[in-house]
C-alpha cells in the first residue's frame, strides 16, 4: 500500500515536473506581453511532431531534441511577429490576441493533422525498452529520470535567468510597466519577440517530454494540455512565475491521486472542478499576489 | 434536381445555419456587454440533451421538450452566473471554459447521457419553420433590447464598468441578464439542434464548439444584429465549401480567423465602414 502510494508520488512528480514547464512558458508570456497566448498548446503538440519528424530521419537523439525545441521556437517567434506584434501595434482589445491565437493553434493542429495523419504516434527511440532504477519499493524507468532532470533542469535555469541576469531584471521590468521599461531604454520590442521564442522553447520541451512519459503523440494533444496549463496558472495566480509552477506540480499530483483513488472518469472533471473553485474562492490564485484592479 | 431532393440532402446544413445563426446571437450577446464567456456551447449541449431525453425517455410533446431545455440551461447559467460574474476580463472566459468542460466530462459520465456513446434515436421533429421562428424571434427580442435602456446599459458596461456604474448603472444585475438570456437562446437552439441530427454526443459540445461559436460572432462583427448571423452561416457553410482540402480545410478555418483579427477587428459587418462605402459613392 505504502509502496504504491510512493510509486504513484514519483509518477506525480514527474506528471507535475511536465505541467510546469508548460505552464511557466504560458505564464510568462501573459506576465509579460499581457496576452493569453493560446497557441501554447499548439507549439506544444508542434514540439512533439518536430522531435518525431527529426527522429525519423534517424538523426541521434541528443541533436534532433534540441533541434525539435528550437524549431518550436521559431515558430512561435513567429506567431509573435506576424500576430501578436500587429496586434500590439494596433492596441487591440485583450480578446482578439485570444482569437487570433486560437486560429493559429487551429491552423498548427490542421497542418500536423495532414502532414503525419490523425492517428496517434510514438518516437522510434529505444531507450523505453531499457531496464529501470530500483530504489527501495520504487521502481524508477531511465525515461521517468530524464524526463524529471530535464523538467527541472529547464525550470532552474530559467529560473536563474530571471532572477540573477540582466536579461531577467530587463524582463521583469517589462512585466511590471512595459512603458517605464521603454523610458528606461530597454528594448521593449525585441525582449518580446525573445520572451515568445522562449515560451514556445518551454511549450516544444514539454511536449517532447510528454511524448517521451506517454510513449504517444496526437495532433490533438495540444488542447487538454492547454486546458491543464490554464488550471495551472490560475491557480497559481496569472503572471506569476512561481505561482505557475507550483501550480502545475498541485496539477500533478492532485490529478495522479484522484484518478488513483478516487475515480479515473472524472480526472479532467477534477482539474477543472478545481480551478472553478479556485476562481471563485481567491481570483487572484492560490500562492499568487497579483493585484486585481478593484474599482 | 429537384427541390425535394434538394431539401433531403441539404436541410441538415440549411437548418444548422439557422441554429448557429442563433448561437453567435447568443455569444454576441454577452460580448456586446463586453463579457468573454465561453459556456455557450456546454448550454447548447445542456438544451440539446434536456430536450432530448424529454423526447426520448419521457415521450414528451416537441414544444415542451424544446422548453424544457430551454429552462434547463437557463437554471443553470442562473446557476453558476451568480457567482462566476464577479470576474472579469480573461479569469471569465477561464471559468466559463472550465465550466464547458466539466458539463462535457459530467454528460460523457452520466447513464441518462448515454455515456461517451451519447443518445441515439432522437425523433426528427425539427421542421423548418421551427427553426425560422426561433431565429426570427431571437432577432426581434435582441433588437428591442438594443433598443432599450438595458441594450444602451450593456454598451455602456462593455466601453467602460467602472464608469457605468459611477453613472448610476446597476452593473451586477444586468451582466446577469445577458449571460442568462444568452444561456436561453443557447439552450433553445440546442433543443432544435437535438432533433434534426438523430444524434447526440459530448464532444459535440466541447471546446472546440464553443470556439466555432466564438468565430462565428468575431467573424461577422459584434457592431450589429446581422454580423452574427452571417458569421454563423459562414462558418457553418465553410466546411461544405472547402470540402476539397479535406485534412487541410481547418486550417483555412484557422488562418481565416487570424486574417478577420488581423484585418477585420470589427468583423465583416460593420455598420460604420459600410456607411462610409456609401458616403464616397
Amino acid at each position: 500500500m505504502l509502496s504504491m502510494l510512493a510509486q504513484q508520488l514519483v509518477n506525480a512528480l514527474s506528471l507535475g515536473s511536465i505541467y510546469a514547464l508548460f505552464a511557466l512558458g504560458f505564464t510568462l508570456v501573459f506576465g509579460i506581453l499581457g496576452v493569453i497566448n493560446l497557441s501554447h498548446g499548439g507549439l506544444f503538440m508542434l514540439g512533439a511532431y518536430a522531435a518525431l519528424f527529426f527522429l525519423e530521419r534517424h538523426w541521434p537523439a541528443w541533436l534532433a531534441l534540441p533541434v525539435a525545441v528550437l524549431v518550436t521556437g521559431i515558430i512561435g517567434l513567429l506567431i509573435d511577429l506576424l500576430v501578436l506584434k500587429q496586434l500590439r501595434r494596433q492596441r487591440a482589445p485583450h480578446l482578439m490576441p485570444m482569437i487570433a491565437t486560437i486560429g493559429a493553434t487551429i491552423l498548427m493542429t490542421s497542418l500536423a493533422q495532414g502532414l503525419f495523419g490523425a492517428e496517434s504516434r510514438h518516437f522510434p527511440l529505444s531507450f523505453f525498452d531499457n531496464a529501470s532504477l530500483t530504489l527501495g519499493a520504487v521502481t524508477l524507468p531511465y525515461a521517468q529520470v530524464a524526463i524529471m532532470v530535464i523538467a527541472f533542469g529547464t525550470m532552474i535555469t530559467m529560473g536563474w535567468l530571471l532572477k540573477k541576469t540582466r536579461l531577467g531584471i530587463a524582463l521583469r521590468a517589462i512585466a511590471e510597466s512595459p512603458r517605464a521599461a521603454a523610458l528606461l531604454g530597454i528594448p521593449v520590442e525585441r525582449l518580446f519577440h525573445l520572451t515568445s521564442f522562449l515560451a514556445a522553447t518551454l511549450g516544444g520541451i514539454a511536449g517532447i517530454l510528454i511524448g517521451l512519459s506517454f510513449n504517444a503523440i496526437s495532433p490533438f494533444m495540444g488542447q487538454p494540455m492547454l486546458h491543464k496549463g490554464i488550471a495551472a496558472i490560475i491557480l497559481g495566480g496569472l503572471g506569476d512565475i512561481r505561482g505557475a509552477v507550483l501550480g502545475g506540480l498541485f496539477l500533478g499530483f492532485a490529478e495522479v491521486l484522484a484518478v488513483t483513488y478516487l475515480s479515473s472518469e472524472y480526472r479532467d472533471a477534477f482539474s477543472f472542478g478545481l480551478l472553478f473553485l479556485v476562481l471563485l474562492w481567491r481570483p487572484q490564485g492560490l500562492f499568487g499576489a497579483t493585484h486585481l484592479r478593484s474599482a | 434536381m429537384s427541390w425535394a431532393d434538394w431539401w433531403a440532402t441539404y436541410s441538415t446544413l440549411v437548418l444548422s445555419v439557422g441554429v448557429y445563426g442563433m448561437m453567435a446571437l447568443s455569444i454576441s450577446l454577452t460580448l456586446s456587454c463586453g463579457l468573454l464567456t465561453l459556456a455557450n456551447a456546454a448550454f447548447m449541449g445542456i438544451g440539446a440533451y434536456v430536450s432530448a431525453i424529454a423526447t426520448t425517455a419521457f415521450d414528451l410533446p416537441f414544444f415542451e421538450a424544446l422548453l424544457l431545455g430551454t429552462l434547463g440551461s437557463t437554471f443553470v447559467a442562473l446557476l453558476i452566473g451568480l457567482p462566476v460574474l464577479r470576474l472579469s476580463g480573461v479569469y471569465l472566459a477561464m471559468a466559463t471554459l472550465g465550466f464547458g468542460e466539466v458539463v462535457r466530462i459530467i454528460l460523457l459520465n452520466l447513464d441518462i447521457t448515454g455515456g461517451p456513446l451519447g443518445l441515439n434515436g432522437i425523433p426528427s421533429l425539427t421542421q423548418w419553420w421551427h427553426v425560422l421562428s426561433a431565429l426570427l424571434g431571437t432577432v426581434f427580442l435582441l433588437r428591442c433590447l438594443r433598443a432599450s435602456r438595458i441594450g444602451r446599459a450593456f454598451e455602456a458596461i462593455r466601453e467602460d464598468e467602472t464608469a457605468a456604474r459611477l453613472m448610476g448603472i446597476n452593473t451586477h444585475p444586468l451582466k446577469l441578464l445577458a449571460f442568462v438570456l444568452g444561456a436561453a437562446i443557447a439552450g433553445l437552439a440546442g433543443g432544435l439542434n437535438a432533433h434534426y441530427t438523430f444524434t447526440l454526443s459530448p464532444g459535440n459540445f466541447g471546446f472546440e464548439n464553443a470556439v466555432d461559436i466564438l468565430t462565428m460572432a468575431v467573424l461577422g462583427g459584434i457592431r450589429g444584429l446581422p454580423g452574427p448571423l452571417l458569421g454563423g452561416a459562414i462558418v457553418t457553410l465553410l466546411p461544405e465549401v472547402l470540402r476539397d482540402l479535406q485534412d487541410y480545410r481547418m486550417a483555412a478555418n484557422g488562418l481565416i480567423l487570424i486574417l478577420v483579427v488581423l484585418f477585420l477587428p470589427q468583423g465583416l459587418w460593420d455598420p460604420q465602414r459600410i456607411r462610409g462605402w456609401f458616403k464616397r459613392a
